[in-house]
């Protein structure tokens, strides 16, 4: 019998057509959308005079420009509350479902369609955000897309796409205390590099990665395509089926049955050959960060940045460009360095269990004075947990403030931006230049690490505070 | 909604050898509020061409006139992070009709094609010599001819064959658009939703 990898699996049942010589016909079961790659989109429908073919598979949220304070009244800034506007015009003209600012469902695309169950096992999903990697997590093939692409979706439930390579990477044994998933996916963006997996689809393996929970799994599929991975998946287990069990779009009852059936034979065969194989060991991983602008360049939190001499001669320049533009120095360290901003949250760090090991780690400690932080959470369900919890209380006492959901100072569309020159630890997914404002200078690391920068107002080892 | 039909470009080319220049670089994610296509190319590499004044910094290459024509020539990685179209807009608005890299991100490239962008990746050999030729000579002319799938560095006639689906090359040659091939499939589409249950 043929063996087969998870993601040909699903891929391979979503092909309507292949072009001979040319990419295949691909089906979408779940379009999400949001206000920045929508509109235009939109437009082509509207110049087309079609309708869009699925409403049902779609789900809308604003979620990359609005403000996280005060969401209650107008957004103050034109340009975004124009877009947001066009948003919600346009889900009513075309019957999307849409929970807008202020929807108890609303938050960050990729926090609330896992949330919600909208997001299942052995699905084909689209975005137009590169982050849509996320839902891989849940052993669905998921990636992102651009705005064209998102009109194909609309226009016809089908994308155009070539069949990517397959890389699977295991990761073996047990990770050390202080040492979550945001370190694992840094660990190997900064061993293949930010362009070290173009061209594949990534299929995560291992006693390292099934140990890890729903969410934690998700935050390293998120981050796939800062490797330059058309996508990541992990085939789905226990933990997957518990945690998609009573989700709002969950299916119920005897459906729930017969999908629990079905997502069960979705993973690699014995025997399926992928085109690139890579292994780690979980117990050589240390908590991360990174010290350039982009994520693959990233060393233990207590390394050093590479000497001169440790880096490629052809990729000197841009080592040294990224260095110059950080204000670091080939072979420094950066433990005790002082930073100005912590930006906790995102589609990569954003969820309930980020907030809950920040919460713990700075419980019953005082915020630096010297840093300005920000807590923002993916989603309001997200947020409303955390109350329930009262990790609201636990971060107030330690001189924090929970914002309101969105994307926020992960790309700094909004009001969030990282004043220029000032170092920011950051949980999101992203260190280029000016991403988090201009000339803004962004550190990535874990939750912990960024609980720890908050608490020392330097960079820490977040180890020192774990017993 | 055709796309512009693309065959053989000769023209001079920009040279910016920066590797890994991610989208936030070509355009930041601030000028993305816009709710249409155009006039993206006002702000193409809006941080590295001007100054916080609105003043052009004179070191960058589009500032620099000795400059000039329809092809980009990048360093390794072009296009990498954010799956933004507005990127491939921003290039395409500017003037650009083709990016010659030795690598590109995955979303980048079939963004740059859907929008009859033209990526081109060559050998890391070949993108050094363009890069030496271009700096001892601004004006170096360089050819690409799709049909061929062949870039030709003018002045030394030495050239590279380039890779491209042959599908998209029709569509590029002929100046077609994947939405209007989908639609044409809209039955059989239609036919795989029922069989499927979808």
């Amino acid at each position: 019998m043929e063996t087969k990898t998870l993601f040909d699996k699903i891929w391979d049942s979503h092909v309507v057509e292949s072009i001979s010589n040319g990419p295949d016909v691909l089906y979408i079961d779940r379009h999400y959308i949001h206000e920045v790659t929508s509109p235009q989109a939109f437009a082509g429908l509207e110049k087309r005079g079609i309708p869009l073919a699925r409403p049902d598979r779609t789900l809308a949220t604003a979620d990359h420009n609005i403000p996280t304070l005060n969401q209650d009244k107008p957004i103050q800034e034109k340009l975004s509350r124009l877009q947001v506007k066009t948003l919600t015009d346009n889900c009513n003209k075309y019957g999307v479902t849409l929970y807008g600012l202020n929807n108890p469902y609303n938050g960050i695309v990729h926090v609330i369609g896992t949330e919600l169950g909208f997001t299942r096992p052995g699905m084909t999903i689209v975005c137009g955000d590169s982050h849509t990697s996320t839902h891989g997590a849940f052993g669905a093939v998921a990636f992102g897309i651009g705005t064209s692409e998102v009109e194909m979706v609309f226009a016809t439930q089908c994308v155009l796409q070539p069949k990517p390579k397959k890389m699977r990477i295991t990761i073996n044994g047990k990770l050390q205390p202080g040492v979550t998933s945001k370190d694992i996916i840094l660990y190997i963006i900064s061993r293949i590099s930010a362009g070290g997996a173009t061209g594949y689809f990534v299929e995560y393996a291992g006693e390292a990665i099934r140990s890890l929970s729903m969410e934690a799994r998700m935050t390293i599929c998120n981050m796939s395509i800062e490797m330059g991975a058309r996508g990541g998946l992990i085939a789905p287990d226990e933990v997957t089926f518990s945690y998609l069990k009573d989700k709002e779009f969950s299916p119920k009852g005897k459906e729930w049955q017969e999908s629990l059936d079905k997502w069960k034979q979705l993973h690699s065969d014995d025997g399926a050959v992928f085109d690139k194989e890579l292994t780690f060991d979980a117990s050589s991983i240390n908590p991360m960060i990174t010290y350039g602008t982009n994520p693959g360049m990233g060393i233990a939190v207590n390394g050093n940045i590479p000497a001169l001499n440790e880096i490629k001669e052809s990729e000197r320049s841009s080592f040294l460009k990224a260095l110059d533009y950080m204000n670091f120095k080939p072979g420094m360290s950066l433990e005790g360095f002082p930073i100005d901003y912590v930006f906790l949250g995102s589609c990569t760090n954003g969820r309930i269990e980020d907030i809950r090991a920040f919460a713990s780690l700075v419980k019953g400690k005082k915020k630096a004075p010297s840093v300005t932080a920000w807590i923002v959470p993916g989603s309001h369900q997200v947020e409303k947990q955390a109350v329930a919890e009262g990790l609201d209380k636990i971060l107030e006492a330690a001189g924090f403030e929970l914002r309101q959901p969105g994307c926020s100072a992960c790309l700094a569309m909004n009001e969030d931006k990282i004043p220029v020159g000032k170092y920011a630890v950051s949980t999101s997914n992203r260190n280029f230049e000016g991403r988090q404002g201009p000339g803004s200078r962004t550190l990535l690391a874990s939750p912990l690490t960024a609980a720890a920068a908050a608490i020392t107002g330097k960079i820490t080892n977040p180890a020192e505070f774990i017993s | 909604m055709a796309i512009e039909k693309f065959n053989i470009l000769t023209s001079a080319c920009v040279p910016l050898p920066t590797e890994n220049v991610d989208t936030d670089q070509i355009i930041p994610a601030r000028f993305l509020k816009a709710t249409t296509r155009d006039g993206f190319g006002e702000n193409l590499f809006r941080d590295w061409r001007y100054n916080k004044d609105n003043t052009p910094k004179p070191g960058f290459v589009l500032n620099n006139p000795l400059y000039k024509g329809d092809i980009l020539v990048a360093g390794k990685n072009f296009g990498s992070g954010s799956s933004r179209e507005h990127a491939a807009w921003a290039i395409y608005d500017y003037g650009f009709k083709a990016v010659v890299s030795s690598f590109f991100a995955d979303i980048f490239k079939a963004n740059a094609l859907n929008n009859g962008l033209l990526p081109v990746q060559i050998s890391p050999g070949f993108l050094k010599q363009i890069f030496s030729a271009v700096e001892e000579n601004p004006s170096t002319q360089l050819q690409i001819n799709l049909e061929k799938q062949t870039i030709t560095l003018l002045s030394t006639g030495k050239y590279e064959k380039f890779e491209i689906n042959p599908y998209k090359k029709s569509c590029l040659l002929n100046g077609y658009d994947d939405i209007d091939y989908l639609l044409s499939r809209k039955e059989k589409i239609m036919a795989f939703e029922k069989q499927n249950g979808k």
